[in-house]
């Protein structure tokens, strides 16, 4: 079996996350693996260890677009078990958007998939900066493949994939044929750690590095040129400040009430 | 005049508010047409009409509920030709935004989400980084596709009802072909309470609760309200992952957020910091939500909720 995980490097949601003065996009300094990503990873990991993990042949490949610090996220992705990396790193790619985004990714899939086909792209269920979701569903569209989305459970089995999907008012039981794009919920499982021995694996597995030219992508195509939205302004919010705070002396519930009542809220 | 479309999936029997909502949007950016998916009904067509919408398009297919995403997308992709839309308004529901994300490509046309207003020439706003920026942002395409939060805007009448034609767009065979098929369904039970992203008072608890929504399930059901939860109780178990508010969970704008037992790290404080008013409940006077709390109350949530609760049933009456 041979699996795509898309990792991202994000600033860490722990910290007090920027925007960057000039151009509005994202600060990646204190960046690191996308939490919900972990979890694309595992899937991946269980899936090919069910068939005799990398030994029997499947490969489990991390692949991140993004500058220099992406990385890490590809580090810590063979550390947890990924069987080797690919990085898209390219200086026209910086202030992509969602679309632009999903181009040169769907360009590298068709690339990693050249000498053997590609059966599955995994991937978190939104990325924990942008938070839109929008990625894994125009990589499905650009590649023309079923998308399965927001799973909280996978299966595999023959040439399909099986999957439950939770909505607000129903659980669904998804199928699709492979190849297909698959995103993951945080219900999915429980991400493992790296451990000593993985650490020293991960240092003899390989991180190949691509850039535009070599998956056929114009430049123009991606990057701000390419993406078809723009932000134009970004403001920080004022911070909230606290109101009033109360302890307690038997009469709280009424008190809220009170305040309720002043809000307009009742 | 610019054409606006609203896609609206399975209207059901009437018209929901966040609905509406788009509606209201739609009609102050130009002359609105509706894209429905599902059955639709004579009253709903009306309510359409009194909603301003000069069309209402249906797919010539009837099940495309069987499928994920693909296929409804290739079908909204027929409406905007149909209706020379450039402007394409959904609800920024995880579908929503999925059936988005596939009709951008498919049209050549910038997705907006999380959308909480829009200006006449298309700028939208929109906040990121969990509520710690705003933002505008536009599409630098024709078509622009912006899918919208709930409560952005209260929902009004038309000026003028019209009475909308209706017609049917084609939906190819192909748009099928390789979708994800759904092979199977269970309902959820119903709660009875207001959805939660879509609520304008949410009440949530947290590791605080120990176990006990009891007290919080109250309150909110004095208040009208939905019952959201943070991450530590829902992975404890105590509530189904459903209530999750946060960046793994829902995001969620209401009016009164009230958060009874949480603590309010970054993870939590990003569920509620675009809420309009904030009230919290905690033991620990230490507590970070209390940095954000328009009215914080150092207290035990099992005597306070529940006081509470009495008190407003007592003045409801």
């Amino acid at each position: 079996m041979k699996i795509i995980v898309l990792v991202k490097h994000v600033p860490d949601a722990q910290l007090d996350r920027h925007l960057s003065d000039e151009d509005n996009t994202t600060d990646r300094a204190d960046s690191i693996l996308s939490e919900l990503d972990e979890y694309a990873l595992e899937a991946a990991l269980q899936l090919t260890e069910a068939r005799g993990g990398a030994k029997a042949g499947n490969q489990v490949i991390a692949l991140s677009m993004g500058p220099a610090g992406a990385v890490n996220a590809i580090k810590k992705s063979l550390q947890i078990g990924a069987t080797e990396g690919v990085h898209l790193r390219d200086d026209a790619l910086a202030g992509s958007d969602a679309a632009a985004t999903s181009l040169a990714l769907a360009a590298a899939v068709r690339h990693l998939g050249a000498d053997s086909p590609v059966d599955l792209v995994l991937t978190g269920m939104a990325s924990t900066d942008g938070e839109t979701s929008l990625v894994p569903a125009q990589l499905a569209e650009r590649l023309d493949l079923p998308q399965v989305t927001f799973a909280s459970e996978l299966e595999v089995d023959g040439g399909r994939v099986i999957a439950r999907r939770d909505s607000d008012t129903h659980y669904d039981t998804v199928e699709a044929t492979l190849p297909a794009v698959v995103s993951v919920t945080d219900q999915i499982n429980e991400p493992r750690f790296p451990n000593f021995k993985g650490i020293i694996a991960a240092k003899r597995k390989t991180i190949t590095t691509l850039t535009l030219a070599e998956i056929g992508v114009d430049p123009a195509q991606v990057g701000k040129a390419g993406s078809w939205t723009e932000v134009k302004t970004a403001a920080a919010r004022p911070p909230r400040t606290a109101g009033t705070i109360i302890t307690d002396e038997g009469d709280a519930g009424i008190k809220l009430v009170d305040f309720l009542a002043a809000q307009k809220l009742l | 005049m610019a054409k606006v479309l609203v896609f609206i999936d399975n209207p059901g029997q009437a018209l929901k508010k966040s609905s509406l909502e788009l509606l209201t949007i739609a009609r102050s950016l130009g002359e609105t047409a509706v894209a429905v998916n599902g059955a639709l009904n004579d009253d709903v067509v009306a309510a359409l009409g009194a909603q301003g919408a000069t069309a209402v398009f249906r797919p010539s297919s009837e099940d495309l509920d069987a499928y994920l995403i693909g296929p409804k997308a290739a079908y909204l992709a027929g409406a905007v030709a149909a209706s020379g839309a450039t402007t394409v308004l959904l609800e920024n529901s995880f579908d929503g935004k999925e059936i988005a994300a596939r009709l951008g490509i498919k049209l050549g046309a910038g997705v907006i989400t999380d959308v909480v207003g829009v200006e006449a020439d298309g700028t939208a706003h929109k906040s990121v980084l969990a509520g710690s920026y705003t933002t505008t942002a536009k599409a630098t395409t024709a078509v622009s596709v912006l899918t919208v939060k709930p409560n952005s805007v209260t929902p009004e009448p038309a000026a003028a009802a019209a009475s909308p034609e209706v017609l049917t767009v084609d939906v190819p065979g192909s748009a099928t072909a390789g979708a994800a098929r759904i092979t199977g369904r269970k309902d959820k039970p119903a709660s009875g309470r207001p959805d939660l992203t879509e609520a304008r008072i949410v009440v949530a608890g947290g590791r605080g609760v120990d176990g006990d929504f009891g007290p919080v399930e109250e309150l909110a059901d004095a208040l009208g309200a939905a019952v959201g939860a943070s991450r530590a109780a829902t992975d404890a178990g105590w509530i189904g992952h459903d209530a999750q508010v946060g960046q793994t969970g829902k995001t969620v704008s209401p009016q009164l957020y009230i958060s009874a037992g949480i603590s309010g790290a970054i993870q939590q404080k990003a569920g509620m910091q675009t809420a309009k008013v904030i009230v919290a409940v905690n033991k620990d006077a230490e507590s970070p939500v209390f940095e954000i709390a328009d009215f914080g109350i150092i207290g035990d949530l099992f005597q306070v909720l529940p006081q509470a609760t009495e008190e407003i049933k007592k003045r409801k009456g």
